[in-house]
Formats: structure tokens, sequence, C-alpha cells
């Protein structure tokens, strides 16, 4: 079953003096996330992954299309009862102290009376915060204030999670606790939606990945699919002082750190280049085929937006 | 009563708490007992008069200046600071936060009224030694006050709700302003002919009554108030209170939270 369904969701805004211009934030955007899936909204800063989230959490209303969560409306309060959400750059109550804080959105969302203190000292554990739940959230760092936010959001254990750059602010410690609880969300059968710009994380942690940029959509599909496509080409790696002038006449491109070299060459000379290397009695390492990595994904799907502002420019 | 508007209420309510808000308290219990001691001391026989009128009106003001500068942030700081993104995204209807920052609000000014009300009463105390029988229409101004607070606080927050803090304290404040001469206007509006006599009217009739519901002078000569008047202020209190609310909720609804 589909836990997101995104069915040409659109937000323009009217701009200018005599709000005449139309500004694209969301063209059409169609999407489907299942039950279950880690899935990764990818672009660069503005290209409207938040807005997507802010229309999904009903905060602004599309101009065209509609979408359905767990198969309710945007704005069902059943729905909303059911999903987490983790804003950009969160800001709480600083007036309240983190159990409080928790304790006012468990009450928010209905979680029940008896079981709500309890609830509350388990998701402050979980994100690593056991000790600060009496501190007040004025005296808490960007990195902490990112942990109840994830906590705030997993609270009423819900099935759908967004999350809205949920690294973002933390140190590479957080951000490893930050995808090894996603991980845990997915075991526990939840469905995870996060937006970043963070390619590596979405590598790591993805079933699928979606790419937008100056709000359009601009490919969709499995990590392993997209970063599965072969060059053509092979990495040679082995060690030794320096590179055979065997392997350079199979027009192989070096690269030597220290005692070890990467020769990348067309994998029809891959024979060649093993066997010039035994003959020279060097130690191979390693012979991988080259593979698109979601980077060059990432950036192949963007090279003609970003050709085209280069022009306008 | 929704379980979420309490929980919603009562996070106001403390926010104002711990925002030092009530330390207006302090301030106001000075005034009042700088003013018993230096009424006693100046005047005779009106003592009881000058700290009626003087305590009612201390009261009205602070309230109201609370109203208003909690008000126009109730809905906007909430906007800017992100902090309602984490909200709606709950089961929480629109509706619903509005209705009860209202009550968190008017729950501020009623306790913080009350604590200013003990204050009048000390003082009375203070400069005549003994409570007297008409020292109860006292409780009558105070309720009125008390109405006020709730039209302001609705009327701030319908404000509140589609423009920023700075021009919600002008309206809210130019209306509290020409609510206390609203008799006047009507008086005008009588005494006008044609297109101005209606815009007058209009306008006399659209802005909050706030001179009928000010009998502070009234109780400070020791006059009743009567039941027919406690009855209309209440009424009209509820419905110009709850209309506002009803026009903050209709805007809040289809706004943008950009």
């Amino acid at each position: 079953m589909a836990a997101i369904e995104i069915l040409g969701l659109e937000k323009t805004y009217s701009v200018g003096f005599w709000r005449k211009k139309p500004k694209y934030a969301l063209r059409p955007l169609n999407l489907t996330i299942q039950e279950g899936e880690i899935f990764g909204f990818l672009g660069p800063n503005g290209a409207g992954k938040t807005t997507t989230l802010k229309l999904l959490m009903g905060l602004i209303f599309p101009t065209a299309g509609s979408a359905r969560i767990l198969g309710m409306e945007v704005d069902d309060p059943l729905m909303k009862a059911q999903i987490g959400f983790l804003p950009e750059q969160p800001y709480f109550y600083d007036y309240l102290t983190a159990r409080e804080l928790l304790d006012y959105y468990g009450q928010l969302s209905g979680v029940d009376p008896k079981q709500r203190s309890r609830k509350v000292n388990e998701v402050l554990q979980r994100v690593g915060l056991p000790d600060a739940g009496a501190v007040q959230l004025r005296k808490f760092s960007k990195g902490m204030l990112q942990r109840v936010g994830i906590a705030q959001a997993i609270l009423h254990d819900p099935k759908v999670v967004f999350l809205d750059e949920p690294m973002s602010g933390l140190d590479p410690m957080g951000r490893r606790e930050v995808r090894d609880l996603m991980e845990q969300l997915k075991l526990e059968g939840k469905t995870v939606f996060f937006s970043t710009h963070i390619l590596s994380d979405a590598e790591a942690l993805c079933d699928r990945v979606a790419i937008i940029n100056q709000g359009d959509l601009q490919g969709v599909g499995a990590v392993a699919d997209l970063t599965s496509s072969v060059h053509g080409k092979v990495e040679v790696v082995w060690q030794g002082p320096a590179v055979p002038p065997a392997l350079r006449a199979l027009g192989a491109e070096c690269h030597v750190t220290g005692e070890t070299v990467r020769a990348i060459l067309s994998e029809a000379n891959q024979d060649a280049a093993i066997e010039a290397l035994r003959r020279e009695r060097l130690r191979l390492i390693s012979v991988t085929p080259v593979r698109t990595s979601l980077e060059d994904y990432f950036m192949q799907k963007l090279q003609p937006t970003l050709a085209t502002s280069g022009a306008r420019a | 009563m929704s379980a979420r508007i309490v929980h919603i209420a009562t996070n106001t309510f403390r926010e104002a708490v711990r925002d030092r808000v009530l330390y207006n308290l302090i301030v106001f219990a000075l005034l009042m007992s700088g003013a018993s001691i230096l009424v006693g001391q100046i005047s005779i026989d009106i003592e009881r008069l000058v700290v009626i009128n003087l305590g009612l009106t201390a009261v009205s003001l602070f309230g109201m200046v609370i109203a208003i500068f909690i008000g126009i942030g109730l809905v906007s700081k909430e906007i800017e600071k992100r902090t309602l993104y984490t909200v709606l995204s709950r089961p929480v209807r629109r509706w619903e936060f509005i209705v009860g920052k209202f009550f968190g609000l008017a729950g501020t000014l009623a306790v913080n009224t009350f604590f200013m009300a003990i204050g009048v009463f000390g003082s009375l105390l203070y400069v005549s030694r003994h409570f007297q029988k008409q020292d109860g229409w006292v409780l009558v101004a105070l309720y009125f006050i008390v109405l006020q607070f709730l039209i302001i606080t609705a009327l701030t927050l319908f404000f509140s709700s589609f423009s920023s803090p700075l021009l919600s304290a002008v309206f809210a404040f130019s209306l509290f302003v020409i609510g206390s001469f609203a008799e006047d206007l009507r008086g005008f509006a009588a005494i006008t002919q044609g297109a101005t006599r209606w815009l007058a009217t209009g306008a006399a009739y659209l802005v909050p009554n706030f001179s009928a519901l000010n009998v502070i002078s009234l109780v400070a000569h020791a006059q009743p108030v009567s039941g027919q008047l406690i009855l209309y202020n209440s009424a009209y209190a509820l419905i110009y209170a709850t209309m506002a609310i009803c026009g903050a909720v209709l805007v809040f609804e289809r706004r943008n939270l950009k």
C-alpha cells in the first residue's frame, strides 16, 4: 500500500506589486512512496523540498493537485495523529523544558496520559538526551534542538515520519546516530520521507530517491538502480612505486597516492592491464567496474538546469 | 471544549507567566500602595472616590496594554519562529489553535485582574478602614473591564491573523481609543445628514462600544449599575468577541504559513 501519494501537486506564488507575475515554487509533482520505505527527497537549496513538505503537512495550500497520506487527505486529523514532522532548523517554545515540550506535543497528538511520561523518557533516551529533560530549551545548542525536534516527531509512534534536513546542525557523531535511528524506524515498519542536500546520507540510507530542482522533479528511482549503470570502465588498484609504461600505453588514467596506484581504463583493456602488472611483479589489490555514484546522477540531472541558469545569467 | 484547545490555552498561559508578564502586578501594587498613602494624606472625604477611580483605571490600562502586546504576537510570533509548524502538523485544527490562544490570553488577563482587584480592595480598606455595601459595585466595574479585555483580545487576535505585529498593535490601540468614545460617535452620527450620517452610524456601531462598558465613574460615586446593563453588556461582549474570533479563524484557515 502507498504511504504517500502525490498527484499533480503544484504551488505558485504571485509576486510583484500587482501580484501578476507567477513564481513557480513547485511544478506539478507526481510521486508515490510505499509503506516501509526510506525515501530521500534531494535537491539543492531552494529546489522546492520544503515547499513540498509544507504542502504535505497542510501548512500551505496547493495551487493545483492533491496528496494523500495513508489513504487520507492531508488535512485529516486522523491522518495527522499517525505522522511525525521535523521542520527545517526547528525552533521550539524556549520557555519550556525538553520534557514539558514533549509532554505538550504528546497531549496535542492524543498520547494516552498514563503512557505519556514513559514515552517522553524513552524518546529522550532514544535521541541521546536522557539527562537534558529538565533543562529549558533556551539553553540548548543547535544540535540538541535538532535532537529534540526528532524526538517530538517520533514521540507518538507515527506510521510515517517526515524529516526536513534532519542532519542539519549535527556533528558527525550526531549524524551517525540519526542515520541509525532512521534505519531503526525502517526496521519498525515505519515510512521515512526525508529531504536533504547531503548526498552521502541519502546514498547510505534510502531505498529510493527523487531529485528536484527549481520546483521540477528531475528523476526518481531506487538508489541501487540509479547508481548501478556501468561506464564501461574499470578501476584497477595495485601497490607499487610507479606506473608501468605498458599501462600508460593502454590509455590508463592514473593517480598515485603514496605506495598505492589507482588507474581507470577501458573494460576491454582490463586483462592486458592485469597481465602487465603481473609481468612487473606488482601486487594487485582490486579490480572493480566504475559505477555511477548518486552524486554523478545528481549532477547529471541538474546539469541542464544549471546550464540554462548560466545562459540566462 | 476540545482537549486540544485546553492544552493550547494552558501553554499560552504558561508562556505569559514564564515571560514574566505578571511582573506588572508588582508595579501595580507599588502604584496602589503609593496612591493610597498619598490620597489618605491629601484628600478629605473623597479618598474612596479617588482610590476607586485610580485603581480601576489602572486595572483597565494595565490589562489593555498586556492584551494588546501579547495578543499581537500570539499568531505572528508562532509563524515567525515556526513553532506553529510542529503544532499544526498534529491533529490540531487551525480554529482550535486560534480559540486556544484566545482562551490562554483571556485566562492570563483574568488572573492578572484578580490580583489587581485584591490590590484595589486592599487600598480601599486602607483609606476607609472598612468595606461598605456599595463597594460591591466595584466588582461589577471589574467584570465590565474583563469584558473589555475579551473584546480587545479577540480583536488583536483578528488583526494578528493577517498583519504584522506593529500594525496589529496600531489597529487594536486605535480601536480601543475610538471605542472608548463610541457613545460620542453615536451622538455625532445622530446630528449629521445624508451619506455622512450613514457612514458615521456604520462606524459608530462597528467599533467596540467600550464607553458602555466603562462604569468606573458611576461606581466611584457609589451609584448602582442596573441588572439590564449587566445583561446587555455581557451579551454584547460575548457576541462582539465571538465575531472577532470567527473573523480571525476565517482569515487564518486560508493563510499560507510561508
